[in-house]
């Protein structure tokens, strides 16, 4: 008798073939099943393709879900904090879904396909919920994260990227915009959205093009600096531009145990996402409470002295520290801004925006541990935010 | 549309009524909308063969609270009280059973019956209190009443003494079954024990927290059985009758299709006829998976709290048989006037468990259990002159039966229950004149209870006091302004006591008075 072989391990990418060919590091990590590279050649490197070229990243293990029914539109109204009627066919919303104690499971993008049709993308998995919130509906939902791969390629020459990869029209389509091409047969959907929070596109379309598609895109970027990127080089992008993610500086609601260890998205900064003024969505019960008595929490963009980055510090209302307020969740050197810069969470009515506050900052020299207490001013605007990302048509290279 | 009424309430069962009645009372505008053309939901007495009249469903008074018929000043005319238990036996070897004694058994088993029933009826007085409260809240935002109501349990459980707390404490999650057969010798004994801790539910009495359904039937009354004039129709009439004279306006033939809601809370009912009552405060005593699924909408509600309710354990096992009878059976030992008491068949526990068996796989019972009353015998109201009826609840019949309920089925089912039944009644088949089957489809679709559980819901452990109908929604008010539950499926549970009724109405004056 022979055993059968079943593969088994991470799955991969349909794009693995070709980054397998470019992979110098040989670093991979776990993203829901799929083998994700934590980058190819240099962090650093791939950074800077973002800020200065294009990086392409794979989203192929973004959890993707396909809605439709009848009443596709209600049900999604209900399950985000946004108003969805207000996002038409050819539209993408950013959008974060909250329990019924309005703590927040996990932020995604929306995509209106077409009339009455929709793709959530989600970092994490999310069928058990979705299906609850399916109960007493007619919706279908059905889980497409092997039946769409997805490149996102982001810098300040994805747009003459996409241009010279053929794609005509590509320069009408506007920021949370998406629209679709005929790829060698295939429909290839574009859509202007990104984690870069820099000028940027996400391509999808079926693995069975999935090489092709690299091939052309790559093709057309060997002059614009096109260079393939991995999770590190995004981290740093995605703290510059300001967002958030679950797991580092959010917890989802679900997976929390103890009680104050979730977040609303009015402690998130994504109170610009919650309309109150429908009549009924998952957590609006509490959120509008919440909004009524105040907030436990607050998320901070911190502007710190000086050049040592501040992970994992605690945060404190004094130079003195005394009792802590609050902690970092993300911290980087920001290399394009110039600036130290950490997101953190601290406790309300800390944190207002032009607050100074003080983070506790260990760092190691030679071995030997030091500790500075470095003053962090809390600021509004991301702190990367160059005009070429809203601007349409964005600028050629 | 052009009368303003202060509350709505859905259903005029016994709860709504007991409700709309106290909130009448408490100078409260209240319209009462009953589908059915009579009032008193599934506790009527009607007519199921020219002449003779039947209980429909719960047949015996066991837990109406004195604090709603003080409240309502209402008096409850009984034809029958203090009724025993005659557990059959074939070979007319009965036990019967009165109160706290016992006879037909050995001198052990009385003694251990004794202790028995002193033990579950403390214990059930702890319960009791609880009946007729609101369950406190657990949260943070608990209020100062909430606090109080729950020191006092802790301090009720505490008071027992360190041995009878433990045995408490113990014994609230365990199986009947265990704790018969520790106890008594005796099988028809251990039979009619769990039988008593298992009617009305799906459970069987190796199922968990069977005590604690036990324990819930004796916290009434402590078990007392009696018997209403006219059948359970009359309790609701005369509840009926208390809420007119509050002022209530009661409409039957009025079937609710749904809980109007704008802007996000209840603002008031369509009726399948089409009219509409706007109104801001909306009271369903119907079921809460009816309510909150059909009436109110999913989309109306959140997604963690409709999918609790979803998930609310409510598969009614059992059925009601009604036999009209040219003159009562012949038990072989039983004496004429035992026939006021009640019997059952639950020859030994493993019989109740093998019965139960069945219903887990949709297949009603090859023998199953009976729960029997001939209440013509003490209330000729109910029978012509020289005959009889019989009222049997019969488990386990599941609601959804894997063929699928047809008459064929309900044919052979009530086949299968008399054949049963002439194993201890000889002459029972040529004496039956007519006869009707109630299964728990039939009681869903004719008394609109989803599915066709007496309890609006199975009586466990995880559906209990802070978490009945469903966690976070356990004190009347609904997670949907304006809209509150008063049935069965909220603390404290089934059972014709009125306390449901009672402590949503005092819940929705208590909120009232803070706005």
């Amino acid at each position: 008798m022979t055993i059968a072989e079943v593969e088994q391990g991470r799955l991969r990418s349909p794009f693995f073939p070709r980054q397998a060919e470019l992979d110098r590091l040989f670093r991979w990590h776990d993203w829901k099943g799929y083998a994700s590279a934590d980058g190819f050649y240099d962090t650093t490197l791939e950074y800077f393709s973002v800020r200065n070229s294009t990086g392409v990243f794979d989203l192929t293990p973004m959890t993707k879900y396909r809605i439709t029914g009848p009443d596709a539109l209600d049900f999604l109204n209900r399950l985000v904090t946004r108003d969805m009627t207000k996002i038409k066919p050819g539209r993408v919303a950013y959008a974060v879904w909250c329990d019924d104690e309005g703590q927040v499971i996990d932020d995604g993008t929306i995509f209106h396909l077409r009339q009455g049709e929709y793709r959530l993308c989600s970092q994490e998995r999310h069928m058990a919920w979705l299906t609850a919130a399916a109960i007493g509906m007619e919706v279908s939902i059905v889980d497409e994260t092997e039946d769409v791969c997805g490149l996102a390629v982001q810098g300040p020459t994805s747009f003459s990227v996409l241009q010279a990869m053929g794609l005509d029209g590509i320069e009408n389509l506007r920021p949370f915009g998406l629209t679709t091409f005929d790829f060698q047969g295939t429909e290839l959907m574009v859509s202007r959205t990104g984690f870069t929070g820099d000028l940027g596109y996400e391509l999808w379309l079926t693995p069975d093009k999935a090489i092709e598609l690299w091939d052309a895109l790559f093709d057309a970027g060997k002059l614009y600096g096109i260079m393939a990127m991995g999770t590190e080089a995004l981290e740093h992008a995605r703290i510059e531009a300001g967002f958030i993610a679950a797991y580092v500086d959010f917890l989802p609601a679900d997976v929390t145990v103890r009680t104050g260890r979730s977040r609303s998205p009015l402690e998130l900064g994504l109170e610009w996402l919650v309309d109150f003024k429908k009549p009924n969505f998952n957590g609006r019960r509490a959120l509008a409470e919440e909004k009524r008595d105040g907030s436990a929490w607050r998320l901070v963009k911190l502007d710190i002295e000086g050049n040592k980055e501040a992970h994992n510090s605690y945060i404190y209302a004094g130079k003195k520290g005394g009792k802590d307020i609050g902690f970092v969740t993300s911290a980087m050197w920001s290399p394009v801004c110039k600036q130290n810069i950490a997101l953190g969470t601290v406790k309300a009515p800390h944190g207002k925006v032009g607050d100074k506050l003080y983070v506790e900052i260990y760092y190691q020299r030679e071995m030997h541990w030091s500790r500075v207490m470095a003053e962090a001013t809390v600021v509004d605007k991301p702190f990367w935010d160059p005009p070429r990302k809203r601007a349409t048509p964005p600028g050629p290279f | 549309m052009s009368e303003r009424y202060d509350a709505i309430v859905i259903g005029a069962g016994h709860n709504g009524l007991v409700c709309a009645s106290l909130l009448g009372k408490a100078g409260r505008k209240v319209l009462v909308l009953e589908a059915n053309d009579r009032v008193g939901g599934a506790a009527v007495t009607r007519e199921f063969a020219d002449g003779y009249s039947v209980s429909a469903c719960a047949h015996l008074l066991y837990q109406l609270q004195s604090q709603v018929t003080k409240d309502l000043g209402l008096k409850v005319e009984l034809a029958g009280d203090k009724l025993g238990t005659v557990a059959l036996s074939a070979d007319g070897k009965h036990v019967r059973i009165k109160g706290n004694d016992v006879s037909g058994v050995g001198d052990e088993d009385v003694a251990s019956y004794r202790d028995f029933r002193k033990r579950m009826t403390r214990f059930a007085d702890l319960l009791k209190t609880y009946l007729n409260k609101t369950a406190p809240r657990l949260a943070k935002d608990a209020s100062k009443s909430d606090m109080l109501t729950l020191a006092q349990l802790g301090f009720d459980i505490r008071r027992l003494g360190r041995k009878e707390m433990q045995e408490f404490l113990r014994l609230i999650g365990m199986n009947i079954r265990d704790e018969v057969t520790e106890r008594f010798e005796s099988d028809l004994l251990r039979g009619a024990v769990s039988l008593d801790a298992v009617l009305g539910t799906h459970l069987g009495p190796r199922s968990p927290n069977t005590i604690m359904t036990y324990l819930y039937r004796l916290a009434g009354t402590h078990g007392k059985l009696s018997q209403p004039a006219g059948g359970m129709g009359s309790v609701t009439e005369a509840l009926a009758h208390s809420a007119r004279e509050n002022g209530a306006t009661i409409r039957t033939g009025m079937k609710v299709k749904r809980v109007v809601v704008e802007n996000g809370r209840a603002a008031g009912v369509e009726t399948e006829l089409g009219e509409t009552f706007s109104c801001r405060l909306i009271v369903s005593n119907a079921d809460p998976k009816s309510t909150m699924m059909n009436l109110v909408g999913a989309r109306n509600l959140e997604t963690g709290f409709t999918r609790r309710v979803h998930h609310i354990r409510m598969r009614g096992d059992a059925a009601k048989l009604h036999l009209a009878l040219d003159g009562l059976p012949g038990i072989a030992g039983v004496e004429k006037r035992e026939f006021a008491d009640r019997f059952v068949i639950a020859p030994d526990e493993v019989y109740v468990e093998r019965a139960f068996n069945h219903a887990k796989y949709g297949e009603t019972s090859a023998k199953p259990v009976f729960e029997i009353t001939f209440p013509s015998f003490r209330d000729n109201s109910l029978a012509p002159t020289g005959k009889h009826v019989m009222s049997a609840i019969v488990q386990y019949v599941p609601y959804e039966l894997r063929e699928g309920w047809s008459d064929g089925a309900r044919d052979a089912f009530t086949k299968l229950a008399i054949d049963t039944l002439s194993e201890y009644m000889p002459d029972l088949p040529q004496r039956i004149t007519a006869s009707e089957l109630l299964t728990p489809a039939d009681i869903e679709q004719q008394f609109h209870i989803s599915g066709g559980h007496w309890h609006h819901g199975e009586l466990a452990l995880d559906q209990f006091l802070f978490t009945r109908p469903v966690g976070g929604a356990h004190q009347y008010a609904m997670p949907l302004d304006g809209l509150y539950l008063c049935g069965a499926g909220t603390h404290p549970g089934g059972g014709v006591s009125g306390a449901a009724g009672r402590n949503a109405a005092r819940a929705i004056l208590k909120s009232e008075k803070v706005v």
